[in-house]
């Protein structure tokens, strides 16, 4: 008994010392190898007496239990040591630059056409479209504009053929056409898109954007129109309050007709929206012309309501601050940059406009 | 349309001042361009102070001042005086300045190999006195604070420019104006003052309408003016013509303006002397020509409304007058017509001879047809007050009779369309302020139609002309209503929003370029579609629709190359157009990327853009779109501004018959061509028109999880094809052996060149199997390892390498 404590003795003040894994392995074959000493007692144990054998082999097991656990702690102890000295020399800059991620953006009309989207989505619109290329009757006579009407002069067109028939639409009001035609009252929709001018100067771009907005139903009035309008504006700029003017205007395809303008003031160069004495005029709007209504069959006796087109990019250029609408379509890769929207700032109804 | 407020009280009687005058204008839909000064000429005399003075280099007697003028430099002036000294406070115009002694117009000079910007001053030539030697001296004390600002008071009146809609031509004169404010209760209308003018003998002229197919002209009111005295316009006059931003001409003239924006009347003065017998209203012949006022010859069409004479066209009516009539400053006697001409013939023919002119501007939106007379009267009483002369009785031609339009308007429809209400006794006074004569009976009103008001046809006209001067601020602001008829977007539009983020997202700028572009270079890319010429393009080189996106993103990429960006990724989404036709296009994303991956980059090796970049963005984009990568099918084929062997086509299927995309890279003789400067240029296409609906929707129930947590097993092999075999097919081959085995398959190795003859290259493919039953053992590996090889070999020709 007393040999094998003090072969315990020696062993683990061996493994105390400074060993590495070869040398504690080394020590794990002297002592449990096939002619390990802890081995070799345990063969002699059938040679013992019954009397002595429990009591020594209860030893020898618990003698043995703590050298091996006293191995594997120095096993995990060495491997530590010497993961942790590898580190040392491991150590990198880690103010290095990231791996590179290049990040897109969204164009601001894009940006800005699903705020709108959005915002009239909340009150029940619908998006429609209408094609780029349309043809004279759905761009201005279904529109209660024929050729002999002067207002055709305030819409610079441009032709695809000899004839003026087919053009580039000059405004997104053919979608109402379109619309009306193709369905059933109510309508509620709005529709957003590209429309041409051929005009062209540092305030006139011959391409931008215009939404349209159709709500007809048995009893809409110009007072729904205001409110839907209010609405609008108030959630677009993303301000509590909004001064809006409504001012009588013309045209041919609304009767009555209004310009709306908003109130705003300059700060530090900028437009800010909602208050100020300044107005600015952003949209045209009025109650359908029961002309237009019989163009696309609906009964103007029975059913009524209003319509409005906005400058999209105007917005835009408002909310944003941007203050050249060339830009907008000239690709530079800086304004993109700049004026550019991250992809995953998608505006909706439940997480609001913009962050 | 431009006025004074003085004008506007020529008719207006009111007590209201000028901002609340502008304020009710606004508010009734006559819209307010600006209410300013007059540019006044004198503005451009300015105080001004000698800062130094030398001597003229090549002239004894002249000098060189620097003077400032208020401006953040001094400019340089010659001048003459003597009393020229540094320190002096004086008067400067600049180029452009008229000076009031000898209306001479100031340019900038060279006087003796110096250049002038401008003169100053001497008293006299300001006419404010007859001292002539030197330039004005003004006290420092008085003028120190005055550097830059103008040296003459404004005097002019404040003018009012309004931007009139096209539905009021009764606006286009003052006197329309004044009348919408009265309705608006700004005042009373003042009368016409018409002082009783002797008329006096017949008018000797003979006047005659021809009844030509669709003759343009109705009514042709005439009289005769004879022994005058044409002379320049007295000051009032004049003023009037300035304040319309006009140049007085001769009194005869004026006048004919003055009462065309006061009345909105336009008339026309004919030298009676140069009349060759007597006035033919007919429609022209082909290849008549005319000499007109804006001295430029017009030759005629059929049909176009003339006024002619024995000897021919003397003008066109309601349009513009010629030369060969006109009155001068030595005219004697004259013939003043007054007409009415129809709305349509004016615009056709103006349009055909690209003629504006105030008086086709009023005619084309519809002048009243009952102003006539009234016109005549004023024109006359005016010119002989003026210029003297004997009034002859007015002849009146007509073709047809002038009735005033009636309508039937049910008061209800007011508060139906405004959603407010207005008391019938206010509707009535309103209309009638506005020229209605009105009769009731019960609900409706019975209207006779002012027959300055062309516009008014329908009740509904009836209710904006109440509403707005009733006011808009009078309708409610109602809240808006939730309910939903439709769902906000439709397949297609949720697509396009989706593709859009999802491009975007993968690095690309978004960018939204014109629809048309250059046709050189949409020939580049417009493969077989028509090309669509814009008959009237805004420039030469933006002249076509556009057949590819890319025709634009090249140009802008290369812009944006030429601005030194070298590792470019852009986008659009947007319409091409395959032909002229409404609905003859498609929605289509086109990208484009240039340069380098990882450029300067301390821990990646750099590389080019290539074909499989764009291959990444493409696929990518579609698999988040919820389409099955597994059913993807690739073929080689691709428009022909691709590079012809780096390119391809994406499939949704391999039975589809359309493409939804193209990738690859852009053909290198177009680079060439463009001059682009890069290393590398891919693109890719996406077309939305072609993208099927999924069949399995993210709302339905998803199917059962299954999994398997049997041992995963992985096999290498190297297959040796032809160079031309596509790695698509191997993988069709291998996942089609046993789809219950083969769980994935990763080409991991392409290699061509030593060991693999010239015509082939090794293919390295990396298979896992796993079984959703058991362990597999090594036998079940090695069969299934066989059955690959043999597959692969006997179908695709390959051999396994060993």
């Amino acid at each position: 008994m007393s040999d094998i404590k003090k072969i315990k003795n020696e062993y683990l003040n061996k493994l105390d010392s400074d060993l590495n894994v070869e040398g504690v392995n080394l020590i794990k074959t002297e002592l449990f190898g096939k002619n390990g000493q802890i081995s070799n007692y345990f063969k002699k144990l059938g040679s013992l007496p019954n009397d002595e054998r429990k009591k020594f082999a209860s030893d020898l097991n618990s003698i043995k239990e703590e050298l091996q656990d006293k191995i594997n702690s120095k096993i995990q102890e060495i491997e530590t040591k010497e993961i942790n000295s590898k580190l040392e020399n491991e150590k990198v800059d880690v103010t290095l630059p990231e791996r590179e991620i290049n990040q897109g953006k969204i164009h601001p009309v894009s940006q800005v056409i699903d705020e709108i989207s959005s915002i009239f989505s909340e009150i029940g619109f619908s998006v429609e479209e209408g094609p780029d290329i349309e043809n004279e009757h759905y761009n201005f006579s279904a529109l209660n504009t024929p050729d002999d009407h002067p207002a055709r002069d305030m819409h610079d067109t441009f032709y695809l053929d000899d004839n003026k028939e087919l053009l580039l639409r000059t405004h997104t009001s053919p979608v109402q056409i379109r619309t009306m035609l193709n369905g059933q009252p109510p309508f509620k929709i709005i529709a957003p898109g590209r429309t041409y001018r051929s005009d062209s100067d540092q305030t006139h771009s011959p391409m931008f954007h215009q939404v349209e907005g159709l709500h007809i139903d048995k009893e809409i009035n110009m007072g729904h129109l205001k409110g839907c309008l209010n609405y609008f504006i108030k959630s677009f700029f993303e301000v509590d309050k909004i001064k809006m003017r409504f001012r009588p205007s013309h045209f041919p395809f609304t009767e009555p007709s209004a310009e709306v303008d908003i109130g705003y003031e300059l700060k530090d160069g900028k437009i800010v929206i909602g208050e100020g004495d300044k107005w600015l005029e952003i949209l045209g709007c009025g109650m359908v012309h029961p002309n237009v209504l019989k163009n696309v069959k609906v009964n103007p006796d029975k059913y009524q309501g209003y319509a409005f087109g906005i400058g999209i990019d105007r917005l835009g250029m408002l909310k944003y601050g941007i203050n050249d609408l060339r830009a907008f379509f000239e690709t530079d890769y800086r304004w993109l940059n700049h004026f550019g929207f991250d992809p995953l700032d998608v505006p909706s109804n439940y997480r609001g406009l913009s962050r | 349309m431009k006025f004074t407020i003085n004008w506007l009280k020529d008719h207006l009687d009111t007590k209201k001042n000028d901002n609340e005058l502008i304020e009710k204008l606004t508010d009734v839909g006559l819209e307010v361009e600006s209410f300013e000064n007059l540019n006044s000429d004198l503005d451009n005399f300015k105080v001004a102070k000698i800062i130094n003075v030398q001597q003229h280099p090549n002239a004894d007697r002249l000098r060189v001042c620097d003077v400032d003028i208020g401006h953040q430099d001094t400019i340089k002036v010659v001048c003459g005086a003597p009393n020229a000294k540094k320190d002096l406070f004086t008067v400067y115009a600049g180029p452009g300045s008229i000076i009031p002694k000898n209306n001479m117009k100031l340019t900038v000079s060279k006087i003796r190999g110096v250049t002038s910007y401008g003169m100053l001053c001497s008293e006299s030539e300001l006419n404010l006195s007859n001292e002539s030697d030197g330039i004005t001296e003004l006290k420092s004390n008085e003028y120190s604070d005055k550097i830059g600002k103008n040296f003459f008071k404004n005097t002019s009146e404040k003018v009012v420019d309004l931007s009139i809609t096209p539905n009021r031509p009764d606006c286009l004169g003052v006197r329309g104006v004044a009348r919408d404010l009265v309705a608006a209760g700004a005042g009373k209308l003042k009368n016409i003052s018409s002082k009783n003018i002797i008329k006096n003998g017949s008018q000797k002229i003979k006047v005659s309408i021809i009844k030509d197919k669709n003759q343009g002209c109705t009514i042709f009111g005439s009289c005769l003016i004879e022994g005058l005295t044409n002379k320049e316009s007295p000051k009032w006059l004049k003023e009037k013509i300035k304040s319309l931003g006009q140049k007085p001409i001769s009194a005869i003239v004026d006048i004919t303006n003055y009462v065309m924006f006061d009345l909105n009347r336009p008339l026309h003065a004919y030298d009676a002397d140069k009349i060759d017998e007597e006035i033919i209203v007919r429609n022209s012949k082909k290849g008549e020509t005319f000499e007109a006022l804006d001295n430029k010859k017009y030759k005629l069409n059929d049909d176009m409304c003339v006024i002619s004479d024995k000897s021919g066209v003397l003008g066109l009516g309601g349009i513009i007058g010629g030369t060969r009539s006109s009155t001068e400053i030595n005219t004697k006697n004259i013939l003043l017509e007054s007409a009415y001409f129809l709305p349509r013939s004016i615009r056709k023919t103006s349009k055909l001879l690209n003629i504006d002119t105030d008086a086709k501007f009023r005619f084309e939106r519809g002048i009243d047809p009952q102003s006539i007379e009234i016109g005549l009267t004023k024109a006359a009483q005016l010119i002989t007050e003026i210029c003297g002369g004997k009034i002859s009785k007015f002849d009146i031609q007509k073709t047809q009779k002038q009735e005033k339009n009636k309508i039937k308007f049910n008061i209800s429809l007011f508060e139906k369309i405004t959603g407010f209400k207005v008391k019938d006794k206010e509707v009535i006074e309103i209309l009638t302020n506005l020229g209605f004569e009105i009769s009731k009976k019960k609900l409706d009103l019975d209207l006779k139609i002012p027959t300055w008001r062309p516009d008014i046809t329908q009740p509904i006209d009836i209710v904006e002309e109440i509403a707005r001067i009733k006011g808009y601020s009078n309708i409610e602001t109602l809240e808006p209503e939730k309910t939903r008829i439709k769902d906000t977007l439709n397949k297609q539009q949720k697509l396009f929003h989706f593709l859009q983020r999802s491009v975007a997202s993968k690095g690309y700028f978004e960018t939204v370029t014109w629809s048309f572009t250059d046709s050189k270079i949409n020939n580049l890319f417009k493969e077989n579609l028509k090309e669509i010429k814009i008959v009237n393009p805004i420039s030469s080189d933006l002249n076509v629709l556009r057949n590819s996106i890319f025709s634009n993103l090249t140009f802008y990429l290369k812009k944006n190359l030429d601005r030194g960006f070298k590792d470019i990724s852009l986008f659009e989404i947007g319409p091409i157009f395959k032909d002229r036709k409404p609905g003859e296009q498609l929605t289509v994303i086109g990208a484009v990327k240039s340069g380098k991956v990882s450029r300067l980059n301390w821990n990646e090796k750099d590389r080019p853009v290539d074909v499989f970049d764009v291959k990444k963005d493409a696929i990518q984009t579609l698999v988040e779109t919820g389409y099955n990568r597994q059913r993807f099918f690739i073929r080689d084929k691709s428009p022909n501004y691709y590079h012809p062997g780096k390119s391809g086509s994406v499939y949704l299927d391999k039975d589809d018959l359309e493409p939804i995309a193209y990738f690859g890279e852009i053909h290198p003789n177009i680079v060439k061509k463009l001059d682009i400067k890069t290393e590398g240029l891919v693109g890719f296409e996406i077309y939305l028109d072609y993208l099927k609906d999924h069949k399995i929707k993210l709302k339905d129930q998803k199917s059962n999880f299954e999994y398997s947590d049997y041992q995963k097993s992985e096999r290498d092999f190297a297959f040796v094809v032809d160079k031309n075999y596509k790695a698509q097919d191997l993988i069709a081959i291998i996942s089609s052996i046993d789809k219950n085995l083969i769980r994935s398959i990763k080409i991991f190795d392409v290699y061509e060149g030593e060991k693999i003859p010239n015509d082939k290259k090794s293919i390295a493919i990396n298979v896992t199997i796993q079984s959703s039953q058991k362990t597999l053992e090594e036998s079940d590996l090695e069969k299934i390892n066989k059955l690959i090889i043999t597959t692969v070999e006997s179908k695709s020709g390959a051999k396994i390498r060993s």
